[in-house]
């Protein structure tokens, strides 16, 4: 059980009535008509009255008029994963109305704008038609902007009717909307009027309600796009340079947003610490990185699987050159378009393979938006340390939602520069220097950087075979050991790698390793399992190459699941080949869909293989 | 320059860096015999001797091909990178944040620039990274046995490639679309042009474009090729007599009034461009386009400073970077302190 699932535990003392604090809703509406505002200031509501609450946005790919859907879910035992159910359904969209319809659980609520005339055939489920029109109108808004807030009706409505404090409704526009009043006002005047009218016109038949606790109140609520620049900046980000791509580009726009905030120059006012530069494509996007990390700069882009697939030979380059900068790969369905807008873990090999010849590339693995603040500093670090390109493989479900996360941490460590030798070094060396030599015996070399005034400093960094002088070479010798340091330099990443997340129970049936998002589903589904007296061990992954804890937790389980969302098993392949004399160990659970992973499917496939 | 004593006694010439010529020198050329881009590392290497360049403050890059290899034939002193077929404007334009006092030398080739790399090339244009980008032109790809490039003239017939059907691309002219600061073309068999064009490159605060014809002897020297030593010979029109004058040193080319015009570069140093057969102003980019359309009709090699913009900033400048290099910033500037943790918690919701 999670940190956070174990707390709520403790502080839940309002009982356990069947529909309070326990439930998904899910608002059905079309894309371009505000209604992200609307769902976020419910989610955020709900949070701000202390109770444990998740929202994803299942959003297509495109700017106005496609369906998108917004599930929240209000969990009291800090159970923030999707569901595959829902017990209120709130349509707005003509479109979907009747497949929204089939979608609520028996005895579950359906709120729907009354001007979308289908006949509603369900018996099992209670009705609230919301006149969102007339309702729009009564409150006072412009004619012009009825469009834009009318979605704040079902905000009214719900806030009614499930009992969100009106207070805190306010509290997350007044967030929303940067404390501009004009805009708070005219979207509270709408949800005003909606929740005045269903106090007069709407009778509760559902038991689905909302009560406040104080389980959030250490919690703090982000995105894990906005949380990796801000630990990026907090990393000593100097340069970063990147192409839009859906799910990756609030990334680097929050970098836009924080950066000017957050490095003001001690020593020379008003001057900016680094540069940030939109390129013109992926392909040039890497380049400029690598260019920045090679002259000594703590350099970054980010993006998504195609963006990754343009960026694969530079990457490559990278290693082999010895070049350190950090690469986000905020992950989304693919191969090609595939689906922009949703979630997946299908690059994982991609990256781990990333570059043609023999290469291993560092990965990091975040499993939270907590985890993308902190591997957005640590990987300079690592980077930097290695010499190396480092991944940091986030996905849409981490990088786009807002989750409810402890507040970020400062950094643990001091900044970590690695081997760079500047002219005073140079000077005790009288000029024993070689770029690529390996003077430590951990296939680490010294380097430079341009700018360096000594004249033994320069060197010509090349992708072709090059001797440990940095000379050009052919030399099958020098060739082989080239690479063979490499992989020894590969090998020494690992003490520098975060260690997994191991959680364990008595007596423990089988173990289950993942990483990255997929992490609240299976603690659900290992809670339910446990109830049926399924007891599993759990090891998280957080980095690639493995720490000793992880072969030391293969060692231990006969059985392992390997859950992942992809569909090939991708993290199962890594472990078998890293891995070989276990391989049999390894039962890949893949399952990719578009959807982030929920309990009930990671529970069903595992039950299912045991069989 | 002045003469010193080098450790064995021998009496040498030095520049006012202190440094001989034999500071300026790369490894030896592994190019063919004859081939142009060698005598453009010559002349790279007698511009920044000089000029009284430090090679420590240079950083040359390139991408793939012949043309690619040659940083590795010159300043040995400086950094480089050769790193990917045309994508040698990113790498630069990422390297050169690292610390605005160094000066870039880019070199590409036909097909490095206007194949593989034509986008980044209009990108480096637009963004006027501080930077001499030297395409070594020779029409055809060398290093992968003769094959046509996109600069290769319509009709053009090579061994074992057959004859050349499409339209060719012209750096020159491409460059001035794209709003490039600084438009040269010039002939590896003209070194003198050459050695002063990349002077006054090299003193530009923006990206120099030099557009150098640099004939392969081995695949692509027929006489009638376009980018061959004969033609080229036969044809080049040089726009004016280029001087190259460093800062702070009286302008001693004499010139009559109406017969030359003088340009002042962004560190002081002036480019005096000495009338030849024509008044040619290149300030304005319309008549650059003019007279670049003008030698295409008829078949002329025109090579001098094509255009000039000094007002430009360039693209480092945009920035407000400090003072102090970027990449020698401590970690106190660069990692926000403590107690901007809490702030930054109360941002979020």
């Amino acid at each position: 059980m999670s940190a956070l699932s174990a707390l709520v535990k403790e502080k839940n003392k309002t009982g356990s009535n069947r529909g309070v604090n326990d439930f998904s809703i899910t608002v059905a509406t079309v894309n371009g008509s505000g209604s992200q505002t609307s769902n976020l200031t419910i989610l955020r509501a709900i949070f701000k009255m202390g109770i444990p609450v998740s929202g994803k946005n299942l959003f297509p790919s495109n700017i106005q008029g496609q369906p998108t859907w917004y599930t929240i879910r209000v969990s009291k035992d800090g159970f923030l994963a999707r569901r595959e159910e829902q017990e209120i359904v709130v349509a707005m969209n003509p479109a979907t109305f009747l497949r929204d319809l089939q979608g609520v659980l028996p005895g579950g609520a359906f709120y729907y704008a009354d001007d979308i005339r289908y006949p509603i055939d369900r018996q099992d489920i209670v009705t609230y038609p919301m006149p969102v029109k007339q309702i729009t109108k009564d409150s006072g808004a412009p004619s012009n902007l009825r469009d834009y807030v009318a979605n704040m009706v079902y905000v009214g409505v719900l806030s009614q009717l499930l009992g969100i404090d009106l207070e805190k409704v306010h509290q997350a526009l007044s967030f929303h909307f940067k404390g501009k009043t004009k805009p708070i006002e005219l979207n509270y005047g709408v949800i005003q009027a909606a929740f005045e009218w269903s106090s007069a016109n709407l009778v509760k038949h559902d038991p689905y309600r909302v009560e406040e606790m104080d389980a959030t109140n250490d919690y703090v609520m982000a995105d894990g796009n906005t949380a990796a620049a801000l630990g990026s900046i907090y990393g000593g980000v100097q340069f970063v340079s990147w192409y839009p791509i859906t799910p990756a580009s609030s990334l680097a726009e929050s970098l836009n947003e924080y950066l000017p905030l957050l490095r003001k120059d001690p020593e020379e006012p008003g001057k900016n610490t680094f540069a940030v530069v939109q390129a013109e494509d992926e392909l040039a996007a890497i380049g400029m990185a690598v260019g920045a990390g090679w002259s000594g700069l703590r350099a970054m882009t980010s993006t998504s699987g195609p963006g990754l697939s343009l960026m694969t030979e530079y990457a490559g380059l990278a290693y082999f050159a010895e070049v350190p900068l950090v690469i986000w790969d905020v992950a989304r369905v693919g191969p090609s378009t595939g689906l922009p807008t949703r979630t997946a873990q299908g690059d994982l090999t991609f990256i781990y393979y990333m570059g043609h010849g023999d290469t291993q590339q560092i990965i990091l693995l975040p499993g939270s938006v907590h985890e993308c603040f902190e591997f957005g500093w640590q990987a300079f670090d690592i980077a930097e340390r290695m010499q190396m390109p480092v991944f940091v493989l986030s996905d849409l479900d981490l990088g786009m939602n807002n989750w409810m996360i402890p507040p970020f941490e400062y950094p643990d460590t001091p900044i970590d520069r690695g081997k760079t030798i500047w002219e005073d070094d140079l000077e005790e060396l009288h000029g024993k220097w070689g770029r690529y030599k390996d003077i430590d015996g951990d296939g680490i070399p010294y380097r430079t950087v341009p700018g360096n005034r000594h004249v033994d400093a320069a060197y010509f960094a090349r992708g072709t075979g090059h001797s440990p002088e940095a000379q050009y070479s052919e030399d099958p010798q020098v060739w082989h050991d080239n690479l063979e340091r490499l992989k020894l330099k590969y090998h020494t990443s690992r003490q520098y790698m975060p260690k997994p997340a191991i959680e364990s129970m008595p007596d423990a049936k089988f173990g289950i390793i993942a990483f990255g998002s997929t992490e609240t589903a299976i603690e659900e589904a290992r809670h339910q399992m446990a109830e049926e007296n399924i007891p599993t061990d759990f090891m998280r992954l957080r980095a690639i190459p493995f720490t000793d804890e992880v072969e030391a937790f293969i060692q231990d389980h006969q059985c392992i699941y390997v859950v992942e969302l992809n569909r090939d098993g991708q993290l199962t392949q890594i472990l078998r080949a890293e891995f070989p004399d276990y391989a049999s160990r390894f039962v890949p659970i893949a399952y990719t869909d578009g959807l982030s992973l929920t309990a009930q499917r990671v529970r069903e496939m595992i039950l299912a293989e045991m069989e | 320059m002045s003469e010193q004593m080098n450790i064995t006694g021998q009496r040498v010439q030095v520049n006012l860096a202190g440094l001989t010529k034999a500071d300026y020198k790369g490894n030896p050329s592994t190019l063919c015999q004859g081939c142009g881009h060698n005598s453009i590392a010559s002349q790279i290497i007698a511009a920044a001797y000089e000029m009284d360049v430090v090679p420590e403050r240079v950083v040359k890059f390139s991408g793939i091909g012949c043309s690619s290899k040659s940083p590795f034939y010159f300043l040995n002193r400086s950094f480089g990178f050769n790193g990917l077929h045309g994508r040698m404007p990113s790498l630069a334009t990422g390297a050169l944040f690292g610390d605005t006092n160094l000066r870039g030398i880019g070199v590409s080739g036909d097909g490095d620039t206007a194949s593989i790399g034509m986008g980044q090339f209009k990108h480096i244009l637009r963004r006027n990274l501080r930077m001499v980008y030297i395409v070594e032109n020779n029409g055809v790809y060398g290093l992968t046995k003769g094959q046509f490039s996109a600069t290769a003239e319509v009709g053009l017939t090579l061994k074992s490639q057959g004859t050349n059907r499409y339209m060719p691309i012209d750096i020159a002219w491409e460059a001035l679309v794209g709003r490039a600061t600084f438009v040269a073309r010039s002939f590896a068999g003209d070194p003198k042009q050459v050695k002063e064009l990349i002077k006054a490159a090299l003193s530009h605060n923006g990206i120099a474009v030099l557009d150098i014809i640099s004939p392969c002897v081995t695949f692509n020297n027929q006489d009638t090729a376009m980018h061959s030593y004969q033609w080229g010979k036969e044809h080049e029109e040089a726009l004016h007599e280029l001087a190259f004058v460093p800062p702070a040193e009286e302008i001693m080319v004499e010139y009559e009034q109406g017969e030359a015009i003088e340009v002042t570069m962004h560190d002081g140093s002036a480019v005096i461009l000495k009338k030849l057969d024509r008044d040619y102003d290149p300030t304005d980019r319309t008549e650059a386009m003019r007279i670049l359309e003008e030698a295409n009709r008829d078949q002329l090699l025109i090579t001098g400073l094509l255009y000039i913009d000094t007002s430009q900033p360039s693209l480092t400048e945009l920035y407000n970077l400090p003072e102090t290099a970027l990449n020698r910033l401590s970690p106190d500037r660069i990692r926000p302190p403590r107690e901007t943790i809490k702030q930054v918690n109360e941002l979020m919701f």
